[in-house]
């Protein structure tokens, strides 16, 4: 008996101090050890967008060649998941491929963060047709969603069927594969779901092979993002898209200005005011961020900033420091 | 009676048409169940074969020294898998710390001293045998939940993460423990209370040494499946970037499945060649674990 009571009591001895320990750790749960002199130390933390981890990667990376001591870590919970944490004070950074919404902003300011946004990169994506294709030069976000829907796997097979002055020619479609940011976006963007797409396309993470794909059919059509388009200019012609502003071809410039819609966009950073005025290596981290951004941008295939873009969150941050 | 032993007459007749050579052994319809068998071992076989050589020539070129002492990059040459297989050590590690203690002495409690005539501890084997089967990913919510019970606000750190793994080592450990147990002939118990030896003093200088060899094994297959996760510690927001080595048990972390998660969700076919790198690297340590436990278990099993 006295036997069965000491196992007891050594077992529930060894849960209590598991529970401790984790106490223990629930007090320091961002360590800000900086050392305002040369050589800075102590942590970054970045949540939300995959979309956006590429961008805050690339920058961790370059960061730690000019200040090694600075511990820069990035999760990839998703642009709302990322808010969830961001706004309970988790992180420093959030990273977001769609600016805040409504009800995260006041979960925010229930828990009293303060946060500014800042713009720290393009994303812009292009449809692609045969340079043969002398139909269709501009489609509305209505016809793109008639070629793209799900509902349209086996029924739209024609370009005639998008519109009836568009010749009898088979449409043959290629596209991103699954696993890239690119596919989720022009899924949420044209089809209105991220992830939604219609399954008789041919899907592929590798641009290029889209790229030979709508080279070699007539009536052959395409997405992927806008740098390729750049690259590839006679191989392919990119469509001006009405997005309800009428038509707009996809270039840097209207994607830097937002005329571009609806497949153009920013990507933004959230930073948290009051860690960005007292962490050093916060601030540190940030504006080697946002004044490498061209090269940061291009490592993860985005576009870059505009020098007003650049500028307007330059002044931003200077104004939290005070 | 004359119908009972005519109808009898026709099967062995039919039998002996049909089955011409040993009885019923070569009937069509044992063939082709034979025929069903083969193909689901070459089916399932085929497919492991397939992927694990599609994943040997994609990570081939990559399997370098690199692989091993480079933090991740954005360009994918420079890129390796140091912090992860660095913060796989510890929390691994801090997994096998918190649960062989606390699996061990469950089952000895459960194994050696619990009254199975009471309900509850019925219960409690019960649901030990069903957790073993719970999908990774509840533990990991589970130990989501614990942690933001505690007020613990950074949840990616390398205690959390074995708190997960623990949870779902922690029945692969008590059933194994109990099958090394029971194991253990009842004379040698007998034998140790005769010469005057209390229960504790025969567990702990009997029962438990004799059992060893099958608790190290339980215990290296559970956690060789924890070394593999990747699910219950990315519901944990575990870090994809990390350019530092972890250094102790509040330490942010990544591990090596969650690194070549991140890597093959990369548009890039640099990344890719990367990831199935990192694949063999983790197979291989696998493997290499899973020898081990079938070492200790055929160097040091006693059979009485």
């Amino acid at each position: 008996m006295s036997l069965l009571s000491f196992k007891t009591a050594s077992i529930s001895a060894s849960v209590l101090a598991a529970a401790l320990l984790l106490t223990a750790c629930g007090g320091q749960a961002t360590n800000t050890s900086s050392d305002p002199a040369d050589g800075l130390s102590g942590s970054v933390t970045i949540d939300g967008s995959s979309t956006v981890a590429p961008l805050s990667e690339a920058a961790a990376d370059m960061y730690r060649d000019v200040e090694a001591g600075v511990n820069v870590t990035v999760a990839t919970s998703g642009t709302g998941g990322g808010f969830k944490a961001f706004c309970a004070g988790e992180t420093d950074i959030s990273d977001a491929s769609r600016p805040i919404k409504d009800d995260e902003a006041a979960d925010c300011e229930a828990n009293g963060i303060k946060y500014t946004e800042i713009v720290i990169a393009n994303d812009g994506l292009s449809v692609v047709v045969n340079p043969e294709n002398d139909w269709a030069s501009c489609l509305t976000v209505e016809q793109l969603n008639t070629i793209w829907a799900p509902e349209s796997e086996g029924t739209v097979t024609n370009w005639n069927q998008v519109d009836a002055s568009f010749p009898d020619e088979p449409l043959v479609l290629f596209g991103a594969g699954t696993d890239s940011g690119t596919f989720d976006y022009f899924t949420d963007a044209i089809n209105g779901d991220e992830g939604a797409i219609r399954a008789d396309y041919s899907p592929s993470e590798d641009d290029n092979i889209t790229i030979q794909g709508v080279q070699g059919d007539k009536g052959a059509m395409g997405f992927f993002g806008l740098s390729y388009v750049e690259e590839n200019p006679d191989a392919i012609t990119a469509l001006e898209i009405d997005g309800g502003q009428g038509c707009i071809y996809p270039t840097k410039e209207t994607v830097q200005d937002s005329s571009y819609q609806p497949l153009g966009r920013g990507l933004f950073l959230y930073v948290n005011d009051a860690n960005y005025a007292d962490k050093a290596q916060l601030r540190s981290f940030v504006d080697f961020y946002l004044e490498n951004s061209d090269a940061v941008a291009e490592a993860a295939l985005y576009i870059p900033l505009t020098a007003d873009q650049k500028s307007t969150a330059t002044t931003e941050l200077a104004t939290l420091v005070g | 009676m004359t119908f009972l032993t005519t109808g009898l007459g026709a099967h062995i007749r039919s039998a002996s048409i049909h089955g011409k050579v040993r009885g019923g052994e070569h009937s069509a319809r044992s063939v082709l169940f034979l025929i069903a068998l083969w193909l689901c071992l070459f089916v399932a076989f085929g497919v492991l074969l397939t992927l694990i050589i599609t994943t040997l020539i994609d990570g081939f070129s990559r399997l370098d020294s690199r692989l091993v002492t480079e933090y991740p990059a954005s360009a994918p040459e420079r890129a390796g898998l140091r912090p992860a297989i660095l913060g796989s050590i510890w929390v691994i590690g801090a997994t096998a710390l918190l649960t062989i203690p606390l699996g061990v002495a469950a089952a000895v409690h459960l194994e050696e001293f619990a009254d199975r005539k009471k309900w509850f501890n019925r219960a409690i084997e019960l649901n030990v045998q069903n957790l073993a089967a719970v999908p990774s990913i509840v533990y990991g919510l589970l130990a989501l939940g614990f942690l933001a019970l505690l007020g613990v606000q950074n949840k990616n750190i390398v205690i959390g993460g074995a708190l997960a793994l623990g949870l779902l080592v922690l029945p692969v450990i008590i059933i194994s423990t109990r099958e090394a147990l029971r194991g253990v002939p009842l004379e040698i118990r007998q034998g140790s209370l005769a010469l005057g030896a209390t229960p504790l003093q025969t567990v702990w200088r009997q029962t438990l040494p004799a059992s060893v060899p099958g608790i190290a094994t339980g215990a290296i297959l559970g956690l060789s499946r924890a070394l593999g996760e990747a699910a219950p510690l990315l519901v944990l927001g575990a870090l994809v970037f990390v350019s530092f080595d972890p250094n102790g048990l509040l330490s942010g972390y990544t591990t090596m499945p969650i690194q070549i998660f991140n890597w093959t969700s990369r548009p890039q076919a640099e990344f890719h060649e990367l990831a199935s790198a990192g694949s063999i690297l983790l197979l291989l340590i696998l493997l290499a674990m899973n020898g081990l436990a079938i070492f200790i278990r055929n160097r040091y099993q006693q059979r009485w």
